[in-house]
């Protein structure tokens, strides 16, 4: 198209030097590192085959921070999509009230996660929270609500439905203004009922913004780290180890980088068939609009 | 009956606003309060004295000023650097037929798929190789590119009209000068959006210093503010608290005058 060939290449190269050096390679290095043993420190890295694999696959604790995971990603996501879909048909209003409910719901989203983890650990402290104050009123004992193990994992899933609830309801209000406005027009000549509007015109109308939401809910509730590592440590008893904190405990903490980095495979292996799942709804996404 | 669900509505909508506003005001309330007031039972919203002096406390509990000067540094120097690559490379993407582009793209995609929570522990081998751990280039140079930037930008460069660009190239004017005089002004909203997203998720983060960080050299000031959490003597909520609003109200300000275009920039696809 243009004849000096040589601009596009300069234009491109830093760019993907950045992500060749950050990305890419480390990526492939702890592909390479998931077959060896290292500490860290030994100036050896003995070629092990499939051991680190075979750890982690035996290693109870694993099994129990993929559960933890997986229950942490489904309630999340679960909870996110049942009241995020009415919320936005609530809020997508005109209005200045429902301008301002908009922007509440949606404020969290932009805050350090640190300080959100700090307000809420502030609020379910055992002794003096806020929380346990106003149970205290309804006659409930004092719950432990990040100490105690049967607990503690629902309120971080507490706390992430609500610092995120708002980013997927207000992508759910865009998506309902795009919906064409003389489907509810023929709607309301035909005096269709609300629930008629809704299941006919409404839902299918949502459908691949609610898969779409849906998976990227799943991809980042995955990936979940500092909630856990702020608020609970991954305790109490693992009841709350992750994924994510499992590989910065085997690496950072226990120096193990075979196995922390055997575990980023299988991370990786989860995260890839989500992000297909991602690419051909996105790819369905744009062809509605 | 339309009146009582108006009304109903307004108590609908005043609650969803408490219940996503209250944790805020409970932030700033709790700030000022005296240790002992923070511990009062039943809580009061309203301190009795209002104390100024614990976000001096706090400011004073760590070296906050160097956490500061570390995070406007990797933010401002993110910022800039990503201008840097992201513009031309999109550009590039947008406008150009060359051997090797599906490739090239292709690193781009993947890029844009692998998070850093994946990929920390070896990108931390790989710094610490280089003898940059704990340092602020650590924090920096990872992201002086932005794979969702240029896959954003692209598509508003593919929009600018050919008609434009020739016109300028019978001019005689440069590839770089068109990027810079033509493309970016055409597409300020993107670019716009794009430096928001990058500056409030770099401002806020905590996993990527925290990781990469062994010292208080180069922490940020979500690190330092998650480190008041843990203290021998017992937390004190008061001062912990006004550290967390020293983080949040400069977000919390940006928020107020911009708060349109951030909704833009965050929903504009999925990518966190």
């Amino acid at each position: 198209m243009r004849k000096h060939q040589i601009t596009p290449y300069i234009f491109i190269a830093p760019a993907i030097l950045v992500f060749s050096v950050f990305y890419i390679y480390p990526l492939m290095y702890m592909g390479y590192l998931s077959f060896h043993s290292w500490n860290f420190i030994s100036v050896e890295k003995p070629f092990v085959g499939l051991d680190n694999y075979i750890r982690i696959f035996s290693d109870p604790i694993f099994y129990e921070t993929v559960w933890n995971t997986l229950k942490y990603a489904f309630f999340t996501v679960a909870l996110i999509v049942i009241i995020a879909i009415p919320l936005a048909i609530w809020l997508n209003q005109k209005g200045r009230i429902f301008t301002a409910a908009q922007g509440a719901v949606f404020s969290p989203h932009i805050i350090s996660l640190v300080s959100v983890s700090m307000i809420w650990m502030w609020i379910m402290d055992v002794d003096y929270g806020l929380l346990n104050w106003i149970v205290s009123l309804f006659g409930v004992k004092s719950v432990g609500w990040l100490t105690n193990p049967n607990v503690a994992m629902y309120s971080l899933i507490f706390v992430s439905v609500w610092k995120s609830l708002g980013y997927y309801t207000l992508i759910i209000i865009a998506a309902l203004q795009s919906i064409p406005k003389d489907l509810y027009e023929a709607a309301a000549i035909d005096k269709a009922s609300k629930w008629r509007v809704f299941s006919k015109i409404t839902f299918p109308m949502l459908t691949p913004t609610i898969f779409f939401i849906s998976i990227i809910a799943l991809i980042n509730s995955i990936q979940v780290f500092e909630t856990i590592d702020i608020m609970t440590g991954g305790g109490p008893i693992n009841s709350t180890t992750t994924l994510v904190y499992y590989i910065y405990e085997e690496g950072f903490n226990n120096f193990h980088l075979g196995t922390a980095s055997a575990a980023g495979m299988v991370l990786l292996f989860i995260l890839m068939l989500l992000t297909i799942l991602y690419f051909k709804v996105l790819s369905n996404r744009v062809h509605y609009q | 009956m339309s009146n009582l669900k108006k009304i109903l509505t307004r108590i609908g909508l005043v609650a969803v606003i408490i219940f996503f506003a209250f944790p805020f005001v409970w932030l700033v309330s709790s700030s000022v309060k005296t240790v002992a007031e923070t511990l009062s039972i039943p809580p009061t919203l309203v301190p009795e004295n209002f104390q100024w002096n614990n976000f001096v406390s706090a400011w004073n509990s760590g070296p906050f000023l160097q956490f500061l000067i570390n995070s406007i540094l990797v933010t401002f120097g993110v910022l800039v650097l990503q201008v840097i690559t992201v513009v031309p490379a999109a550009y590039a993407f947008a406008r150009y037929e060359f051997t090797g582009k599906k490739i090239l793209w292709a690193i781009t995609l993947i890029t844009l798929m692998i998070p850093l929570q994946l990929i920390f522990l070896p990108v931390f081998l790989q710094l610490s190789s280089w003898g940059i751990l704990d340092s602020l280039w650590g924090l920096i140079l990872p992201f002086a590119s932005g794979a969702f930037g240029i896959f954003m930008l692209r598509q508003t460069f593919m929009q600018v009209p050919n008609e434009i660009l020739d016109a300028a190239r019978l001019d005689k004017a440069s590839e770089l000068k068109i990027v810079w005089k033509i493309m970016m002004p055409l597409s300020k909203p993107t670019i716009i959006t794009m430096l928001l997203f990058t500056f409030i998720s770099r401002w806020n983060d905590y996993f990527w210093p925290l990781v990469m960080t062994t010292t208080e050299n180069a922490r940020t000031l979500p690190v330092g503010v998650a480190m008041l959490r843990t203290s021998e003597t017992g937390v004190d909520w008061n001062i912990v608290m006004a550290a967390n609003v020293i983080l949040v109200i400069p977000i919390l300000i940006v928020y107020f005058f911009a708060q349109k275009r951030i909704i833009q920039a965050f929903t504009y696809t999925g990518v966190k």
